[in-house]
């Protein structure tokens, strides 16, 4: 069976670092979006999240794992990965890094075209994708130069570049990130706004939880290169699960989780992946020996947890199939409710 | 200049917009560039220079240059008829350094344009494709930096022989490796920028990446160090004629002192001989030099004096 | 007595590009052991503000008005009497600890040399005094033997204010301390920062764009706009209702999880913040303003108490008590 969109499976991104060691930076990812969805791809910098963006781009060669478009797995030739390009395409989180100085706007919306040697109605398209990045009228920004416009028409180029391909799927790096506060929800609109018209999905990379429940339909959290919870943005942000998205909800202002549960210690590194659950020497819910009396802590300690499936499979919370967590306290919290 | 007021412009016109930008780009270069005396009075002296070789064959008789149809005497101190005296074969000095002027920018120009071509090229492979590429282009670079330029053009020349194409072969094969270092440093510089992620996003192949983002962003520093660059390559040119490996059949400021030399002419107190081509080849690398690091601290702001 | 005045702060640069006035007339003050958030968006003159309440503006910055720290005006006192209170009076912990701190020395040396410089103690009681303070920003004792490069990002910002507290100041201006923290490390140091509010009653300034921090973790929260504070009032009732639309807008920047309104709604503003060196006439913010009526363009509005709440806004249609929020949203046309 196709799935429409895109798809990643037992995804695995290592890396060769300097005295022979060998860090894990994606650690089997089972992700997919399908067209026409918003999800979030959530975590601390570090987790994993940028590198599993730039796999699932074809910048960076899996070690393991495949990648597909519509049921047509990735392959990694020059014109394979040319074509795949037209389907899944990047914006990134700084536009003015983003943009050539040295073009204008025009240029820079019609490099995709000359790149596919799309050479019919350059610049109807180039119009076309201003317009619909909310650049009007597009014609007045063609000449201008990167250091002639604001932050947020900065990024609507960039969005307008990565639209003038008809993308259905658009991969964004912290899209809003470097931008000033009261640009961003007009960028996260626009998102939205391509997502209803036109039908395209989004993996939106990002560190920010509130800017996921403004956007996300689906969230997948990632901790040290696994996604650790996922599901429907509203239930995963308003009554999280894992013990590490529960902790990340509860710093934020007015959130939802009593707290905050502020977790000791920075993220540990993924040259060296704990054994059992790889979050349990900074978990709350192991350290408040709720884990032990539950009667999984030596599970926490010393048993793997399974990769997520992508969007099948049974999900833990009763709720919901498609609602995931990777936690054998959660997992033994529905054993005994069920 | 807004986006608003060059909206106001139809697209048709759009690569004459294109120019224009191009054009104003030029003249900020220029303004800024102004503000730089000491490469005003470079560019100054070496228009000048520039003028005088290029109006040569028509203000002088180039028959001047054949011995056998000279009349002055050897080695004639300055006279009215001879403002800078006359050489071993009764010659006018001043003809030589005016003749000889054509050949020593000629050879300095081309042999480095030929040597920023081939750094060009190996710096922006180097840089671009990284890993093994990088490391063999690199150490090639390195034997040449390590050679002494000066032995390894004498054994290419004796090698090859000596006329004025071997002579630009050899200087700019000489003298690429500096400029290839260079290169890879700002092509690495660039490499890092996110618009090159973008564009292999946009699925750019090698060519496109190298072609419309590191070149264009590399330019300006190939420009002032091609400037810098011209100014060794005349003084190699100098260095190997005065050696007496220039080509016998061109007359350059090197082959001039050569000359002189074997002419006695320092024993003799000649010094109308070997004046005019010492202060020329001195003159023109002062000025090369001079508007070089103008230019370099003109596309490189922080090369600037005085700006903390 | 108050810790902190600032009366009528105008600070103007002159620079190649002209006059630029980057403050232009704030108010603010601070009692020992409050809280006081600034917020706002780059350009609006916030940096400046932290700059000039410790003179640390370059030369070419004009400043006139009061900044008085316990009573003595910072703006006129003496180079010695200055240098006394950057040390003991008050310390600024910058964003981008990485630049901030000496790479060749280790932490404890680090936090040490402002002690041996301004206090008559011994190498070793310095020394004790830095491993403790490390322990009090919750880093390990043996962390003071790091080289800065052995440092997380969160770790060296916590060494930052590790070596803000060494003098024991009055006063702790953060300047984005946080933002470039992960959450999580953000939470932590934030945590921090709270807590030697609480236990040591010093005075805290904290600047940051982001407002649901702020509102978070200070009591007030002053917002600024081209120069100037647009809204000041309890950090909480600023962020959850607004009355000046700058204010609006950027708390809606930061949606709070669970509100519905929020979902799939996200607001912003057109436009970018003004150029310091061209702001527009009348209220800075009418060209942006989605609630701007004739008077906006006409004048600028000043910092008035709104009804009987506590807060000040500087805003025409909020002063006659309407709404600051338009009825509906729809993306305006860039």
């Amino acid at each position: 069976m196709s799935e429409p969109g895109l798809s990643a499976r037992g995804l695995r991104v290592e890396f060769g670092l300097p005295g022979g060691r060998t860090a894990r930076a994606v650690d089997s990812v089972n992700i997919r979006v399908a067209p026409g969805e918003v999800v979030a791809l959530a975590g601390e910098s570090g987790c994993g999240k940028t590198t599993l963006a730039r796999a699932l781009l074809g910048l960076e060669r899996p070690t393991a794992g495949a990648i597909s478009y519509d049921g047509t797995p990735l392959r990694y030739s020059t014109r394979a990965l040319k074509a795949y390009r037209r389907s899944v395409q990047l914006v990134l989180q700084d536009p003015t890094g983003a943009l050539n100085p040295r073009h204008t706007v025009y240029d820079a919306v019609a490099e995709g075209l000359r790149i596919h040697r799309i050479a019919d109605n350059e610049s109807d398209r180039v119009a076309t994708a201003l317009s619909h990045a909310g650049l009007r009228p597009a014609e007045k920004f063609f000449l201008a130069y990167p250091h002639e416009l604001s932050g947020g028409q900065r990024q609507r180029v960039v969005i307008a570049g990565a639209l003038v391909l008809d993308p259905k799927i658009i991969i964004a790096d912290e899209p809003v990130a470097s931008l000033d506060a009261s640009v961003r929800g007009e960028i996260l609109a626009l998102l939205l706004r391509l997502r209803d018209e036109f039908g395209l999905g989004a993996l939106v990379v990002t560190h920010d939880l509130g800017l996921a429940w403004s956007i996300a339909d689906r969230i997948a959290v990632m901790y040290l290169g696994r996604i650790v919870e996922q599901g429907p943005a509203e239930q995963v942000l308003t009554d999280p699960q894992h013990p590490y998205t529960r902790a990340l909800v509860s710093v934020l202002p007015d959130s939802p989780v009593p707290g905050p549960i502020v977790l000791s210690g920075e993220p540990p590194d993924a040259t060296s992946i704990p054994a059992g659950c790889r979050f349990h020497p900074r978990c709350q819910v192991l350290a408040s020996g709720a884990a032990e009396a539950a009667g999984v802590a030596d599970q926490c300690r010393a048993t793997p947890l399974p990769v997520l499936a992508d969007d099948v499979g049974a999900g833990v919370s009763g709720d919901d199939p498609t609602r995931q967590v990777a936690c054998h306290y959660a997992a033994a919290a529905t054993r005994s409710e069920a | 200049m807004s986006a608003q007021s060059s909206g106001q412009t139809a697209l048709t016109s759009a690569r004459a917009i294109a120019w224009a930008r191009r054009r104003a780009a030029l003249a900020g270069f220029w303004r800024e560039y102004r503000t730089q005396r000491t490469g005003l009075v470079g560019l100054a002296f070496l228009l000048m220079v520039i003028a005088l070789a290029l109006a040569t064959p028509w203000v002088t008789d180039a028959g001047g240059l054949d011995p056998t149809k000279v009349h002055g005497g050897r080695l004639d101190a300055p006279s009215l008829a001879y403002p800078l005296g006359t050489d071993e074969l009764g010659r006018s000095v001043l003809l030589l350094t005016l003749w000889g002027a054509r050949v020593s920018l000629l050879v300095g120009v081309t042999a480095t344009l030929l040597a920023i071509v081939i750094g060009s090229l190996v710096g922006i492979l180097a840089g671009h494709f990284g890993g093994w590429t990088s490391w063999v282009l690199m150490r090639l670079a390195d034997w040449f930096i390590v050679v002494p330029t000066l032995v390894l053009a004498m054994v290419l020349l004796l090698v090859l022989g000596s006329n004025l194409f071997t002579i630009i072969v050899v200087i700019g094969v000489a003298s690429w490796a500096g400029t290839a270092r260079l290169i890879r440093a700002q092509t690495l510089a660039v490499e890092g920028r996110p618009y090159l992620e973008r564009a292999r996003a946009l699925g750019a192949g090698h060519w496109h990446q190298m072609s419309r983002h590191v070149l264009p962003n590399v330019m300006p520093l190939v420009l002032a160090s091609t400037t810098l660059q011209v100014a060794s390559a005349i003084l190699l040119e100098s260095t190997l004629s005065f050696l007496g490996l220039g080509d016998p059949n061109q007359i350059s400021w090197g082959t001039m002192l050569h000359r002189a030399y074997e002419a006695g002419a320092v024993s003799y107190g000649a010094w109308w001989y070997l004046l005019p081509p010492g202060l020329g080849i001195l003159v023109v690398v002062l000025c090369f030099t001079l508007c070089g690091r103008a230019m370099e601290s003109v596309v490189n702001p922080r090369l600037r004096g005085g700006g903390r | 007595m108050t810790l902190l005045e600032v009366r009528d702060l105008h600070v103007t640069y002159h620079s190649s590009r002209g006059v630029i006035p980057a403050v232009r007339g704030v108010d603010i003050t601070v009692e020992p052991g409050q809280t006081l958030g600034v917020a706002g968006e780059s350009g609006c003159g916030k940096s400046t503000l932290a700059l000039a309440l410790l003179r640390l503006l370059p030369k070419s910055a004009e400043v006139t008005g009061q900044v008085r720290l316990n009573g003595d005006d910072v703006l006129t006192m003496t180079w010695g009497q200055l240098r006394a209170v950057r040390w003991a009076g008050a310390s600024i912990v910058f964003q981008g600890a990485m630049h901030s701190l000496n790479p060749v020395h280790r932490v404890a040396r680090q936090i040490a040399e402002p002690i041996l410089l301004h206090e008559n103690v011994s190498e070793a009681e310095a020394h004790g005094r830095a491993v403790e303070l490390l322990g009090q920003v919750g880093l390990p004792a043996w962390r003071a033997r790091s080289y800065p490069h052995e440092l997380s990002g969160g770790q060296r910002q916590r060494v930052m204010i590790a070596m803000a507290l060494a003098c024991e100041p009055d006063l702790i201006i953060a300047d984005e301390a946080t933002t470039a923290l992960d959450v999580m490390v953000q939470a932590q140091v934030l945590d921090l920062i709270a807590d030697l509010v609480a236990q040591r009653g010093v005075g805290l300034v904290m600047i940051s764009h982001d407002l649901s921090v702020l509102s978070a973790h200070c009591q007030r929260v002053a917002v600024m706009y081209a120069g100037k504070v647009v809204e000041l009032g309890a950090a909480h009732d600023v962020f959850a209702d607004a009355r000046h639309p700058y204010s609006d807008a950027l708390a809606s920047a930061f949606p709070v999880i669970g509100d519905v309104a929020a979902r799939h709604r996200p607001r912003g503003l057109g436009g970018d913040p003004p150029d310091p060196a061209d702001l527009p006439g009348g209220c800075s913010f009418h060209p942006r303003c989605p609630v701007a009526v004739a008077e906006c363009r006409a004048a600028e509005p000043q910092l008035l108490p709104i009804g009987a709440s506590p807060r000040l806004s500087a805003c025409f249609v909020a002063q006659q008590g309407k709404p600051v929020r338009p009825g509906t949203v729809k993306e305006p046309v860039t």
